[in-house]
């Protein structure tokens, strides 16, 4: 440009204040951005929309089972609604919300890369998503699906007549855009590395996206496959899973879990990674055992791969195979125990502090753990054949889900989010959410618990009285629950406006990411870092951030 | 979608102020070598996929064929073997011409790669009509599965079922396959232009090398259907 | 108090009852013990480290690395105790006692019909007698379903392609739950009933009333009907195998392989003769798939195992090899027969 026009000299800002949010403007911009970081924020506010729809279904299923009778819905709408509570929370919240969110805003960040390897790809995942999230919901304004997540045939395949075709594809395609995100993680973690940036020196959240993202590019596609078989199934009347054309039903759960039991890493790993940087940035101290910690992830990425069955101890494998999933599911348990213990004893003699991330994650190491032990209660055969299909498992799942995943998601957001956004959330109203969500849940799904070994079976739209008093329990702890989860809503947003500016590393944390502004530029460095310390290194990073600061 | 499938980088005209750059290094890689490697591992990558997607509908195949055996080779039977051959033959050829493609392209002859393209592209038809052909005698002889399938087995009309369910996992398996193959034709479009355009050359093959791996991994997938799909009868003894 | 509408625990009516629970009682002892001393542990580090000023780092002190082979080795450890316990418990759930009365089973959306050896029917309540070991044999006519019976902690899927058994031995009469535990579409919530356990004199009256005939002599009407008699003879001239002392032996097919002549076996050569042809005999047997109703099906295998346990002077197939280890056979994934079955019906 030879002279300045007016537009210019409007816009022009100085460097500093110019970050990926204020890079440019208008929807547009936003739409077909490949910036990592502007993709993550897309995701943020899909995940958001959609864990809103996916806690309103599990909501109303909450009061409906405030009686035994089957008062408040239909049977086959309560069958939608817990279905489209599981797809949708599943395919379309656990699944994407920290490897898309956080994976995706702090990957590049904390390899001192500038964009991940594939920004067209990234971009091209969210759209995979929006789409099918766009196929999702037009299947539940036109009348929904009922066969449960699990989609198990026959019924899925000859008896449901509701939209099972829509909503299998929907599944498919968002399946892509799960692999398509895991194939460019690993390909940045291996190719993009600032130099210095040895695989040691990495922090242990890019390893739990690494485990994560072969989890997700090698038990995806057997999904895809089998949700492809079922849909020829469905369209052209054909027998592969259909007995009375001398198709095997168990062939199907089988396909399933081979996916759908790894995909529970796919959900607790990047959890799992984002325990291990909150613990450290706010003990101030290197996670104790990082190697076992690194390493445990890939053990359990591919432990993973061997235990499907254990979902089917009951539906009809022989008591053979049945022993080798159940003493497999123990192998499996180790490493994740590996990562409790680490954690804890990281904070033997350490700087503890107790801000808002640290409480999510406090309470994150005690739900997963109470999920981590109780699925040792399942993994036992002799006790699976009681409890399994009850609420026991229930309880179990969301345990490790709910209390596991999204407790870590939100300890990550409250974590990032001055990176993120350049802004602080007010901390008091940050604690009272996270107590709020500690104790709603506990209330909500521990009595499930006592329900399932009582015998209550789980997808019940009406139960025996007896579950009564329980039930109700669990439904004034999901309300806490729900109050909980509004919260940061609220707060969060109005912390875009009136939040106090952060200041690029406002809890002295350590890792690349917190060595660039808040928010970043949009090339994240104005130079590539050079990476001559460890993870975690406080006492010497300390040290040079503070010389740093003050130039 | 082809950029997705290669993690191909077209023209980033951003950074064309940087002349020292080459025009199709893109702006968040460090150089062409580090460009190369990520695309080439995303492409690897890529087909560990493809293998476990394949994968699936192979090993219910495998069970299946396990459980039913006489109605597999009846099945495997009714295909065309020679056709099948040929078509092999013909992938094999044309898995040549892609690697002398690529290495025209390493090379920086510029009409070799085009010619080379073209002549997998050519290949390619070949096959994909060779299996229209076959498809349309399958519809016809009844043997699509479902409402369609009226293929009769009167030495044991109980195999039937079983004989379609061969036919859904030919189905299945051959049009996967052939989608694959569809694509790759599609890509070739658009690579013989790109090479007829001279955007590769000895620093920048690597595209060129990407689509010559997905061309070699759809080969190979045939390799393994042509035997479980049209050869498997002779090997059956009762 | 109110503890009787408001159960914190099952009640315990069979003989597996009690060692479920002292599995489960041994489970929430270990795992809330660790999980309580961990949550301790941080609770107490956590605040006596707590960070007191801004700038305050963590001490230079790493724990020594021997922690972490103690707490991969020791968990372990009592994984494996977990697992071997789980295991046991789970052989005693699946081995069928040999004396076990039979009773079948269908499930169809959304009902439990129940058939008695003697012939009585009845739908979604079964009547069973006290202290005498139940086998039910099961299969469903339409999707999977799941016969819970939670106060005998024992539950098995219900599958259309083949027969399952579960068994349970009641201890206490009275009333108890059957849920369906597998999700079987709109009126799964429904499909539930109640098993009456009797005293078995009780049990003896309920069943003289009203019943057409034992299944098996119903399955043997039906034998007549379908014309199997005309080729399985009870002699060696017919043009099929003879049926006689089959149930329970080892049978040589026509490619050499063996297999045992259980209910599953029995199902799949009315349903699929040509799958499995005995050796010697000419696969000549028309299907009988989508003919005969699950709930005859089930009477056609009772007469034939009843023929298997009537003792003839006729010689079976071939003499039952104790050393055979076809169940769970490895090419039909998921398709396992439970062993301990073989186990009960060879000598």
């Amino acid at each position: 440009m030879s002279s300045l026009t007016l537009h210019d000299v409007r816009f022009v800002e100085p460097e500093a204040t110019r970050n990926y949010i204020t890079q440019d403007y208008g929807a547009l911009s936003w739409l077909f951005t490949k910036d990592h970081k502007r993709i993550a924020i897309l995701y943020l506010i899909s995940i958001t929309a959609l864990f809103i729809l996916g806690g309103f279904f599990a909501v109303v299923m909450r009061i409906e089972l405030l009686t035994p009778e089957g008062d408040l819905l239909t049977s086959d709408t309560y069958n939608k609604f817990f279905t489209l509570h599981g797809i949708i929370m599943i395919f379309f919240f656990l699944i994407p919300s920290i490897p898309a969110v956080l994976g995706n805003f702090l990957l590049p960040l904390m390899l001192g890369a500038k964009d991940l390897a594939f920004p067209k790809i990234n971009l091209l995942s969210w759209y995979l998503y929006i789409i099918a999230a766009v196929m999702g919901l037009y299947i539940i304004i036109t009348g929904g699906v009922d066969t449960g997540w699990t989609f198990y045939t026959p019924f899925s395949t000859q008896f449901s007549n509701t939209h099972v075709f829509g909503v299998t594809f929907a599944a498919f395609i968002v399946g892509f855009s799960s692999i398509l995100t895991g194939l460019n993680f690993l390909v940045t973690i291996h190719r993009m590395r600032a130099p210095g940036l040895t695989w040691f020196r990495l922090p242990l959240f890019v390893w739990a996206m690494y485990a994560t993202s072969i989890v997700q590019l090698l038990a995806t596609p057997v999904l895809a496959i089998t949700l492809v078989m079922l849909m020829f199934e469905r369209v052209v009347h054909v027998g592969i899973f259909d007995p009375a054309l001398g198709g095997d039903p168990l062939l199907f759960q089988h396909m399933f879990w081979f996916y759908s039991h790894p995909a529970v890493y796919i959900m607790i790993l990047p959890a799992m990674g984002v325990a291990s940087e909150v613990v450290a940035a706010f003990t101030r101290k290197k996670i104790f055992g990082y190697q076992f910690v690194a390493y445990s992830s890939l053990a359990i990425a591919f432990l993973g791969f061997l235990v499907w069955a254990h979902h089917m101890f009951v539906a009809g494998i022989s008591v053979y195979s049945a022993m080798i999933f159940s003493f497999l599911s123990y192998f499996v348990a180790v490493p994740s125990a590996i990562k409790v213990f680490n954690w804890t004893a990281t904070l033997y003699r350490a700087s503890v502090s107790l801000m808002t991330p640290m409480l999510y994650i406090l309470g994150f190491i005690g739900l997963f753990t109470i999920g981590g032990v109780t699925g040792l209660f399942l993994a036992a055969i002799g006790l699976d054949v009681h409890v399994t299909d009850t609420y026991f498992v229930v309880a179990h799942f969301h345990y490790v889900m709910v209390g596991g995943a999204v407790m870590a998601y939100m300890a990550g957001l409250h974590y990032w989010w001055p990176k993120i956004t350049g802004r602080m959330y007010p901390e008091w109203w940050a604690r009272l959410a996270a107590l709020l969500v500690f104790a709603g849940f506990n209330l909500t799904f521990f009595p499930q618990f006592v329900l399932g070994y009582l015998g209550m079976p789980r997808r019940y739209h009406a139960y025996a009285p007896e579950f009564q008093v329980l039930n109700v329990m669990s439904t004034a702890g999901a309300s806490v629950l729900a109050v909980g989860y509004a919260l940061p809503l609220c707060y969060l947003l109005w912390s875009l406006w009136y939040g106090r500016p952060a200041g690029p590393n406002p809890w002295g944390a350590v890792g690349l990411e917190w060595t660039t502004a808040s928010p970043p530029p949009m090339e994240n460095f104005h130079e590539t870092p050079v990476v001559t310390w460890d993870a975690y290194d406080y006492p010497a990073m300390m040290k040079a951030m503070g010389e740093t600061q003050n130039v | 979608m082809s950029e997705v499938t290669l993690g191909g980088p077209p023209p980033a005209p951003q950074v064309e102020e940087h002349h020292e750059h080459h025009p199709f290094l893109q702006h968040h890689f460090e150089d062409l070598g580090q460009q190369h490697e990520a695309s080439t591992l995303g492409m690897w990558m890529f087909l560990s996929t493809e293998i476990l997607f394949f994968g699936g509908v192979l090993a219910a195949y495998w069970i299946y064929r396990v459980m039913y055996p006489e109605a597999w080779a009846i099945g495997a039977a009714q295909q065309i073997w020679w056709l099948g051959a040929i078509n092999t033959i013909v992938l094999i050829i044309s898995s040549l011409t892609m690697a002398l493609a690529v290495r025209n392209a390493q090379m920086g002859r510029r009409m070799g790669t085009v010619y080379m393209l073209i002549a997998t592209l050519f290949f390619g038809t070949i096959f994909l009509g060779v299996k229209m052909y076959e498809y349309t005698k399958h519809w016809q002889e009844g043997l699509f599965p479902g409402a369609a399938f009226t293929f009769q087995w009167p030495q044991n009309p109980a195999l039937v079922p079983k004989i379609e369910l061969f036919m859904t996992f030919y189905w299945c398996l051959t049009g996967l396959h052939a989608l694959h193959m569809v694509i790759g034709a599609g890509l070739l479009i658009w690579f013989i232009w790109r090479s007829w355009k001279g955007h590769f050359g000895p620093e920048y093959y690597g595209p060129v090398e990407i689509m010559g791996l997905y061309w070699h991994f759809v080969d190979i997938v045939w390799i393994f259907l042509f035997p479980f799909l049209y050869l498997i009868h002779g090997a059956h003894h009762g | 108090m109110m503890l009787s509408d408001f159960p914190l625990w099952p009640e315990q009516a069979s003989t597996v009852a009690p060692g479920v629970d002292a599995l489960m009682t041994f489970m929430c002892i270990v795992c809330g013990g660790v999980s309580v001393l961990t949550f301790f542990v941080i609770f107490i580090l956590a605040i006596k480290y707590r960070r007191t000023s801004e700038n305050q780092l963590a001490q230079d002190y790493e724990p020594p690395k021997a922690l972490e082979a103690a707490w991969i080795i020791i968990p372990f450890l009592i994984f494996m105790f977990m697992f071997v316990w789980g295991s046991w418990l789970y052989f005693r759930i699946q081995r069928v006692p040999e004396n076990a009365i039979d009773i079948y089973a269908t499930g169809k959306q959304w009902m439990w019909k129940f058939q008695h050896a003697s012939g009585q029917r009845e739908i979604n309540t079964l009547h069973v007698p006290v202290g005498r070991p139940i086998r039910i044999t099961m299969a469903s006519e339409d999707v999977i379903h799941s016969l819970f019976f939670p106060a005998f902690r024992v539950k098995s899927d219900v599958l259309p392609n083949r027969y399952k058994t579960m068994w349970f031995q009641a201890t206490k009469t009275g009333r108890f739950h059957i849920f369906c535990a597998e999700y079987c579409g709109t009126q799964h919530s429904g499909m539930i009933g109640w098993v009456e356990v009797m005293e078995p004199v009780d049990y003896q009256k309920w069943l003289a009333g009203g019943a057409e005939g034992s299944l098996a002599s119903q399955g043997e009407k039906l034998f007549q009907k379908y014309a199997c008699n005309t080729c399985h003879t009870n002699d060696a001239t017919g043009r099929g195998p003879v049926l006689l002392g089959l149930y329970g032996t080892t049978v040589t097919l026509s490619n050499n392989a063996t297999v045992t002549a259980d209910e599953n076996y029995i199902r799949e050569s009315i349903l699929n003769p040509q799958a499995k042809i005995v050796k010697g005999f000419a696969p000549v047997m028309p299907t009988f798939q989508g003919q005969v109703s699950e709930d005859d099906l089930l009477k056609l295998v009772s007469y034939v195992h009843s023929l298997g346990t009537q003792k003839t002077a006729v010689v079976p197939v071939e003499t039952p090899s104790s050393k055979d280890t076809s169940a769970g056979s490895p090419l039909k994934p998921g398709a396992g027969i439970p062993p301990q079955k073989d186990k009960g019906a060879t000598p």
